[in-house]
């Protein structure tokens, strides 16, 4: 095999190269000859390509991301903010949690069952690269409408690939969302968040320092899977390789998603939790996108010095590869460490002992540059912050496509029929239980483990998972993960801040306090004025969300060129809130599990119907003004909440979000397998399917502690019912048994996709 | 009075409740002791447990690699002169493939991945694990499993019922497709005992659906003592 070697490119300065086919733009291609002097070679002009691509140097939106660092709401908890490979919060008693959300979108629809699982996996090494041990999963789907002829194979695939890598992973999926829209029919969503806990004193971090130190490549063998995942699928549209259908993506990209192992990284996992335990390495980074490209040159940038790598060391699981696909593969369940030569046998000796590989591939110099040699020759000879850190940053244009958009707002739902008379409104509201939409997500979480590691306290169908955070402690974190493309796409600033508050009022009402953010930002393509339109409107309303909030956003990821043809995706910003509680025998489920209590419903209801479940169910429509934002209210309804829970004043509490009232008592009888009378004042349809925000239905013993509670944060409370009996019944309405409710409500997702 | 019981919990490469296990043992008040699969010993151990998980990745069977690790051998040498083995999940894969009990699981019948609180009746009280059971009790403990569908050949099935060694049977919908409801087996002294079902994640309210797995880990300290 010939090489293009550094001596080779300077010697041959004008031949050509695909930079274009590469995704680089004849000005970037300028720059890069600029940094290094002289051409690239084949293997730098790759790294670039990779390193410089939207997914890895996030070009297009670094701009807008930078208002969550450089105006943070106060917060004494930010151990480790943006810019790590997770945001890192103290929680208290020597603790410390990290969590964040990232996207697996683009391998999922090539591949649905490897793509979500390596998305799984990918979220994780994360987490355990803080130095944490990773304690549970979460994850929000969405695909195309539920019946269309392609979603079947994406549910299936994407929903055992979740489960089947967790699973084997022995992490406990404890909640998350799926949804479902035509926008996503040739771009499915598959974000998965991991959350993990470390004592603060295990925290690690993805550098090369000290001259001299051992670079030491951990777990599987590289093979020639993944090779240009980032560039080829995460950073373009489908468009080269959908056919008219829009239905099938070109099996030419299929080679470019990773395949799985998760046993593999579980015992990745136990041996690096060890080595870290041990004080065996200094650094550590794992490896995603762009595989050794990225490990290497952001540890050595973010390090002292430079870094050599001998890529004959690297064990192959293909003889054959050249030195570029070793550096482009993103073969999975592979970290980079960097330990001091001491340590190196004790990290080979309990390397061995799990049975993982581990090679000393190079060393940290006290260079400048990255050095990667192969058979004795420098192929790559690079600054290493010329490829990590100092990638291009574009102001891309935006434009609110005013038209569109104004035409999209004026088109309210106020002409669309409402059902009046009891009998309308019960059909309506077993509609909208039945409907895809909102109906049980049992069939998808019960291919979930919930219980593995034993510390989790509530899990899915409740309003938060919640984990404890050892055995030894009570103290816990709870989760929710929550978004909404139409009403983000009825107005970006607003939809985002209403996601938010939805997710800070799930983990307000299992208990707990609502701490920090992380964020998975889904959108169309940043060529599109009106995508990047979507983009900057979207995080401005998120930055004030969390500063409103007093909740940072400690890290994220975001996913651009998501389309089906050429139609962008309803823009989706997927929202983690993570939350404390320190007593989790004082965690709240959302269920009605005893008879005799009184129900509460938190919070004024207006009538707000644009954008709501009823208007795209009932009537496929969506336009108009989405649900004001309202975060005063979420505050203030989170302090009556967390109050609450920690005086045990409530039983059950339930956010209202989606469906409105009507779904969120539907939710809470059939959880717990209890009833509820209910009276209804005013209008009933808007009483029952508003989906105005802040607000949250709760189930108390002591309506005067509740009160007193309400009353001193502010927030409207108003006695609306009594749980019991084995309907829900609306008075003067309708009746409808819970067994009516539970079939409709878990017959919907085995008939389509069972 | 003898000394705390000590119940040997096996890790394997792989294994993904065995921290569950030892918290369940501990909780029964016995002692968990960790056993690691490539130790051709058992440390003494009173009584041991092989958790769930996936041993080895189980990619090739479950369960099929694992019997050929040393500390299995160790384990079915010492089943044979009465050790109290329990199986759980990966653990009772394991076991049947190592021979100590009969039949395979296979995967479910509807091929996927089935995580639910499962309602059971324990059917054999007379083998060390179940003795704090009554005859024919009705308990919940959660299934989590993508090939715990209970086979065997007619004779054996016949065999096993008719010698009460069905240890427990599903009720209210069988989760796998599992052969006569089986849930679990045990063997005909009764010191080895596997099922699907997980006992080490129903011993507190907090985190279980119930408390119903705890009488499993205490039936064996109260065996030991009793001898």
């Amino acid at each position: 095999m010939t090489v293009d070697t550094v001596q080779h490119a300077a010697e041959t300065p004008d031949q050509p190269q695909p930079f274009a086919e590469l995704g680089l733009k004849d000005d970037e291609y300028t720059r890069i000859r600029e940094i290094l002097g002289r051409r690239p070679t084949d293997s730098e002009l790759a790294m670039y390509s990779v390193m410089w691509s939207e997914h890895c140097s996030y070009k297009s939106s670094k701009v807008h991301l930078r208002q969550f660092a450089e105006n943070p709401p106060a917060s004494d908890a930010m151990l480790v903010g943006m810019g790590e490979n997770a945001g890192v919060v103290d929680v208290g008693d020597g603790l410390a949690v990290t969590f964040k959300v990232e996207s697996h979108n683009h391998p999922s629809y090539v591949e649905p069952y490897q793509g979500a699982a390596t998305g799984v996996g990918g979220i994780v090494r994360d987490i355990l690269t803080m130095g944490a041990r990773p304690i549970a999963v979460m994850d929000s789907l969405r695909f195309g409408d539920a019946d269309a002829p392609d979603t079947r194979r994406l549910v299936a695939g994407v929903v055992a690939g979740v489960g089947g890598y967790g699973n084997c992973l022995g992490l406990p999926n404890i909640g998350g969302e799926v949804g479902f829209d035509p926008t996503y029919g040739g771009n499915p969503l598959v974000n998965a968040l991991c959350v993990g806990v470390l004592p603060h004193d295990r925290l690690q971090l993805a550098q090369a320092k000290g001259t001299g130190n051992q670079v030491v490549l951990l777990g599987a063998l590289t093979g020639r899977d993944g090779i240009g995942g980032v560039s080829v699928l995460a950073s373009a549209t489908f468009d080269d390789s959908v056919d008219e259908t829009g239905k099938v993506a070109g099996p030419s990209k299929r080679p470019s998603v990773q395949v799985g192992d998760p046993f593999t990284e579980k015992i990745l996992i136990e041996c690096c939790l060890e080595l870290f335990d041990a004080g065996l390495v200094t650094g550590i980074q794992d490896l995603g996108g762009a595989g050794l490209s990225c490990a290497t040159s952001e540890t050595a940038s973010h390090g002292d010095g430079g870094m050599r790598v001998d890529l004959d060391k690297v064990p192959l699981r293909e003889p054959s590869m050249s030195p570029l696909e070793v550096l482009m593969s993103e073969s999975q369940e592979r970290m980079l460490a960097i330990v001091a030569p001491a340590d190196v046998e004790a990290v080979l000796e309990r390397c061995a002992k799990w049975g993982v590989l581990a090679t000393v591939i190079g060393e940290v110099t006290d260079g400048d540059h990255l050095v990667i040699t192969w058979r004795g020759e420098v192929v790559v000879d690079a600054p290493p912050a010329s490829l990590a850190d100092d990638g291009p940053v574009y102001h891309r244009p935006l434009a609110r496509p005013d038209q569109a958009q104004d035409a999209l707002v004026a088109d309210t739902s106020a002409s669309l029929t409402r059902p009046s008379s009891g009998d309308e409104l019960r059909d309506t509201l077993l509609q909208l239980v039945a409907s895809p939409e909102l109906c049980s997500r049992r069939w998808v979480t019960e291919q979930y483990d919930r219980y593995v590691l034993g510390g989790t306290v509530l899990a899915m169908p409740h309003d938060s998972g919640v984990v404890r955070l050892g055995d030894d402690t009570t103290r816990g974190v709870a989760l929710s993960l929550d978004g909404n493309g139409r009403f983000t796409r009825l107005d970006p600033h607003d939809g985002a801040q209403l996601s938010l508050s939805e997710a800070y009022r799930n983990v307000a009402c299992a208990g707990a306090r609502p701490l920090a953010v992380s964020d998975c930002l889904n959108f169309g393509s940043p060529e599109d004025p009106a995508v990047m339109w979507q983009f900057a409107e979207a995080t401005r309303g998120l930055a004030e969300g969390c500063r409103a909030l007093g909740t940072p956003v400690t890290g994220g990821n975001v996913s651009f060129y998501n389309q089906t043809g050429a139609t962008a995706i309803n823009p989706t910003p997927v929202i983690g809130v993570l939350g404390v509680i320190g007593d989790v025998t004082q965690r709240v489920p959302s269920g009605f599990t005893s008879s005799g209590q009184h129900v509460v419903l938190l919070g004024d209801t207006d009538d707000e119907l644009d954008g709501s479940a009823w208007a795209w169910v009932v009537h496929h429509h969506l336009g108009g003004r989405p649900p004001e934002v309202r975060l005063d209210a979420e505050r203030a309804l989170a302090a009556v909440l967390v109050e609450a829970a920690e005086r045990s004043v409530v039983v059950a509490a339930h956010d209202l979000s989606e469906g409105g009232l009507a779904q969120a008592l539907v939710e809470a009888c059939l959880v717990g397998g209890t009833g509820a009378s209910i009276e209804l004042d005013g209008d009933p349809f808007v009483a029952l399917f508003s989906e105005t925000a802040a607000r949250a239905v709760v189930a108390t013993e002591d309506v005067d502690a509740l009160r007193s509670l309400a009353t001193k944060h502010h927030v409207v409370a108003k006695v609306i019912g009594r749980t019991g009996g084995s309907a829900l019944s609306i008075d003067g309405l309708f009746d409808v048994g819970l067994e009516q409710l539970r079939e409709q409500s878990e017959g919907t997702l085995p008939a389509l996709f069972g | 009075m003898p000394a705390t019981t000590r119940v040997g919990v096996v890790t394997f490469p792989g294994s993904l409740d065995d921290r569950d296990a030892a918290r369940a043992v501990k909780a029964a008040g016995a002692e968990p002791v960790s056993l690691w699969h490539g130790d051709a010993t058992l440390l003494g151990v009173d009584a041991v447990v092989l958790p769930g998980g996936f041993s080895y990745g189980d990619y090739l069977r479950a369960g099929a690699i694992a019997r050929f690790s040393p500390v299995v051998a160790e384990i079915v040498a010492a089943a044979g002169d009465g050790l109290p083995v329990l199986g759980i999940c990966n653990g009772f894969q394991v076991l049947c493939e190592a021979g100590l009990l009969p039949g395979a699981l296979i995967r479910n019948a509807g091929l996927h991945f089935v995580c639910r609180d499962q309602l059971l009746r324990v059917e054999s009280t007379a083998t060390r694990w179940t003795s704090q059971y009554d005859d024919g009790a009705e308990i919940v403990i959660p299934v989590k499993h993508g090939e715990g569908r209970y086979v065997a050949d007619a004779t054996t099935i016949e065999q096993l019922e008719r010698d009460g060694r069905v240890a427990f049977r599903y009720l209210g919908g069988n989760p796998n497709g599992a052969l006569n409801d089986i849930a679990g087996i045990r063997n005909e002294a009764g010191n080895v005992v596997g099922l699907m079902p997980h006992p080490e994640h129903a011993i507190e309210l907090l985190t279980g659906p119930s408390v119903d797995g705890l009488p499993m880990f205490a039936s064996v300290i109260d065996a030991l003592v009793a001898v």
